[in-house]
Order: C-alpha cells, then sequence, then structure tokens
C-alpha cells in the first residue's frame, strides 16, 4: 500500500481563525464533558438501585431488578433514539433539553444498570456480619448503608467502576449519531471533508487512547486515596 | 402529542416482511458470524497469550488490548476506510461489518477463553502430558472441552452484548434490524411508534436469550 501522509491536513483552515486541529480539540472536550456528566448520572442511580436490589424490601428488590432489566437489554443506540426521537414527543417538555444532555441521560442511565449489578455483588460480597452489627448497635437501614454498607463496597468496586468509566468513554462515541460534534462525528466529517482518513482517524484512535489513559490514572489515584490501611488490597 | 396519538396501525405484515425481517435476519446472520469467527479466533489468541513464548504472547497481547481501548464504531469506520485502501476494491457495508465484527469480537472473547483455560486444573494438564498427549492433544481433549464448559455462560453474555452492539453498523449505513426501522420511520414518517417498537423487539429478544443464559448458568453448576 503506497500511502503518503499529509499530517498537515490538521493545520488547515475550516474558516475563520478556525483550523482542523482546533476542532479536534474542541471535539475532544465534548467527549470528556458528555463522559465524564454520564459516568456521574451512572454513579449516583447505579448506586440508588443497586442498593435497593440488596435490601430485604421485595418492592425495592423488584424496582431495582426492573431498572436493571430494562437498561441492560436494549442496545445503546436505540435508547439514545429514545430520548431523541420518542420521549420529547410523549413529554413536549423535554424538547427545551440540549441534545447532548439528552446524549448524558441515555449513556447515563445505560450504564447505571452495570454499575447497579457491581454495587450489588460489592454489598452482597460484604459479611452478613456487618450488617446485623450495624443493626445491632442500633441504627437504623439506612444508617447502616450510609455508614457501614456502602462505604466499604464503594472501595471494593473501584476496579470494575475504573473499567466502567473507560467504556463510558468509548460508549459516548454514539453521540455522533444524533450529531454531537464529539470525537468520532469529528473524524467521519473531517475525513469527508479532506480525503484524508487515515491521519484523521490515527489521531482520533490516540486521543481515545489518551482518555483511557487519563481515566485509569485518576482511577489509581482516587484508590489510594481512599484505601482502607488495614485491607488486603491497601498500598503501605 | 400525547399517548393517545401513538398510532401503530402501519405495521402491516407487509411492513414487517419488507422492512423489519430483513434487517433482522442480518443482525442475526452478523452475529453468528462474529461469534463463530470470535470464539475460533479468539481462542487462538487466549492460546498465543498463554503461551511460555514471548514472541506468540506479545503480539497477542497488544491485540487484544488495542482493540479493547478502542471504541466500537471507530472500529467499524476504520476497516470501512482500510480495507478498500488495502486491497484497492470497494467493499459493501454488510461485508465489512462481517469482518470487522469477527476481527473486534475476537479480543473479548480471548479474554474470556483465557480464563476458561485458567480455570483448568494445572495437574490435568501435567496428567495430560504424563499419558504422552502433545500441548495441541492436550488442549483439543482435555483443556478446551472443560474451558467452553466453563465459559459458556461469559460466552453466551458476551454474544448477547454482541447482538446489542451490531446496532453501531448504523454508523456506515449498513442494513440491519435498527436501519430497517429507520427507514420505516422516514417513510412514514412515524419516529416515535418505530423506534418504541424497535426497543420492544431489542428488549424481547435480548431479555429472553440472558434468561436462558442464567438457566444454562444453574445446570452447569449442578453438573460441577
Amino acid at each position: 500500500m503506497n500511502y503518503s501522509f499529509e499530517w498537515d491536513v490538521f493545520l488547515r483552515s475550516i474558516g475563520g481563525n478556525e483550523t482542523y486541529l482546533s476542532w479536534l480539540m474542541t471535539a475532544w472536550r465534548w467527549t470528556l464533558l458528555v463522559s465524564v456528566l454520564s459516568f456521574v448520572l451512572a454513579f449516583f442511580a447505579g448506586f440508588l438501585f443497586g442498593v435497593f436490589r440488596t435490601t430485604n424490601n421485595k418492592n425495592l428488590e423488584r424496582i431495582g431488578n426492573a431498572w436493571t432489566e430494562l437498561f441492560r437489554n436494549i442496545p445503546l443506540l436505540v435508547q439514545l433514539f429514545l430520548w431523541y426521537h420518542v420521549i420529547p414527543s410523549i413529554f413536549p417538555v423535554m424538547n427545551k433539553i440540549p441534545s447532548f444532555l439528552l446524549v448524558v441521560i441515555a449513556l447515563g442511565l445505560f450504564t447505571s444498570a452495570r454499575i447497579s449489578d457491581q454495587v450489588k455483588a460489592g454489598i452482597l460480597t460484604l459479611s452478613t456480619g456487618q450488617r446485623y452489627a450495624a443493626l445491632a448497635l442500633g441504627l437504623t437501614i439506612t444508617q447502616s448503608y450510609r455508614y457501614v454498607l456502602v462505604p466499604q463496597a464503594l472501595r471494593i468496586i473501584i476496579p470494575p467502576l475504573t473499567s466502567e468509566a473507560m467504556s463510558i468513554i468509548k460508549n459516548s462515541s454514539v453521540a455522533f449519531a444524533i450529531g454531537i460534534a464529539e470525537l468520532t462525528m469529528f473524524a467521519m466529517q473531517a475525513q469527508e471533508e479532506t480525503s484524508r482518513g487515515i491521519e484523521i482517524y490515527l489521531v482520533v484512535t490516540g486521543l481515545y487512547f489518551a482518555s483511557a489513559f487519563i481515566v485509569n490514572l485518576v482511577a489509581q489515584f482516587i484508590e489510594h486515596k481512599i484505601s482502607i490501611p488495614s485491607s488486603a488490597g491497601a498500598r503501605k | 402529542m400525547n399517548l393517545m396519538a401513538l398510532d401503530f396501525s402501519f405495521f402491516t405484515w407487509h411492513v414487517i416482511s419488507t422492512f423489519i425481517i430483513k434487517g433482522l435476519l442480518f443482525s442475526l446472520h452478523l452475529t453468528l458470524v462474529a461469534m463463530a469467527g470470535g470464539i475460533i479466533l479468539g481462542t487462538l489468541l487466549a492460546m498465543m497469550r498463554l503461551s511460555s513464548f514471548k514472541w506468540l504472547s506479545v503480539p497477542a497481547l497488544v491485540y487484544v488490548t488495542t482493540l479493547r481501548a478502542i471504541p466500537l464504531v471507530m472500529v467499524i469506520l476504520w476497516f470501512f476506510l482500510l480495507i478498500p485502501l488495502l486491497t484497492g476494491k470497494t467493499m459493501g457495508a454488510e461485508y465489512s461489518a462481517l469482518i470487522t465484527f469477527t476481527v473486534f469480537e475476537a479480543a473479548y472473547y480471548s479474554e474470556i477463553m483465557r480464563a476458561g483455560i485458567q480455570s483448568v486444573k494445572k495437574d490435568q494438564v501435567n496428567a495430560g502430558y504424563a499419558l504422552g498427549l502433545t500441548y495441541f492433544q492436550n488442549m483439543r481433549y482435555i483443556v478446551l472441552p472443560q474451558a467452553f464448559r466453563n465459559m459458556l455462560p461469559v460466552l453466551l453474555t458476551q454474544t448477547i452484548i454482541l447482538f446489542q452492539d451490531t446496532s453501531l453498523v448504523y454508523a456506515i449505513g449498513a442494513y440491519d434490524l435498527l436501519k430497517g426501522f429507520e427507514i420505516l420511520s422516514k417513510n412514514y414518517n412515524r419516529p416515535v411508534e418505530a423506534y418504541l417498537v424497535a426497543a420492544v423487539l431489542y428488549f424481547i429478544i435480548c431479555f429472553s436469550l440472558s434468561y436462558l443464559v442464567r438457566q444454562i448458568q444453574k445446570k452447569i453448576q449442578i453438573i460441577r
């Protein structure tokens, strides 16, 4: 294959003072913004419904299970189309929401199903003695979750949460389908305009790598900060 | 618009058989090809990764980590762009998707098979060698059959994820199940109903498959 690289494609102007490079950087910021907001939503919703599934209350368990099954068994792209095409025409209030927030909702709730699984597993690995001891000390159910179970489960599930955070960055690429100007959308459009697909795809792929790497660093830092000194995995 | 205004009457048998069945068949075709190809390629990659030869394990490690770090949509676009450049011929979106998904899923199946191979006790492998089996005979008759059985639920769960991911061929315009609904929504100008039915259909398929996987999991647990 004879392909001559033309890296200066990134310096070409797209009008005004903007170049493909500055467009690329804006696109990267969109990817990161959508990912971070989605993760925050996924984290809180995942925790809430994951905790529901470990309570002894049958109704809460059912709600938690239904939530998880609903958001796990529909492809992310289809969920995104539901939020974009279907929900706003049934609830006109949703028309006012900017489309990047619809991506955040879709991606956040999709991921919350997976996080709720991890939260449930994390809480169930704790010995039942922890739950009973908390209740014996006179804590209410809510307090025992707040002060005893959740803080420990959170530390246990940091490694799977980290890979979820990395998946969110990868999954944010579906946002191209509703026209959010993130990295994948940039790659598709810039390739069409310049026909320098290889250079553009290489750089965009590199930025996805870099984003995953940053997430990994942040996660390691957090894990180190909040580890319990006496636990098996803790660094001395 | 409220819920009362929904009108599903355009879902006639003619519409279903023209738009939906065609897409569904391609989605299933893609899932089965990528599953079979991905598990075969993935098993080879897993064997390479567990090899003591660096020249086998390092390429497998690079293959798996690279593909797992890139969004599937990007991989789909890469192949759609690169294959014509490499072969000099243009390739239809459907064929391109078949190759892409096989290559991509192999990375994920290989991690499952690696865990499966490692779940077989070292004694079994040593016993095989003591009986005079070669490496490949050992793999063929002792390790892989057990690895497959131990990992069957995980392999199937990955296949359900694969089926959901086939909707991403949207990026290159291949005619899959979701595309069928999209065309339908445009032809009849009924996006709300079309995407609602799409979501329900995907949900029914994936939910029943994962129910099936849970049943298989229970069966395997009893045997062990």
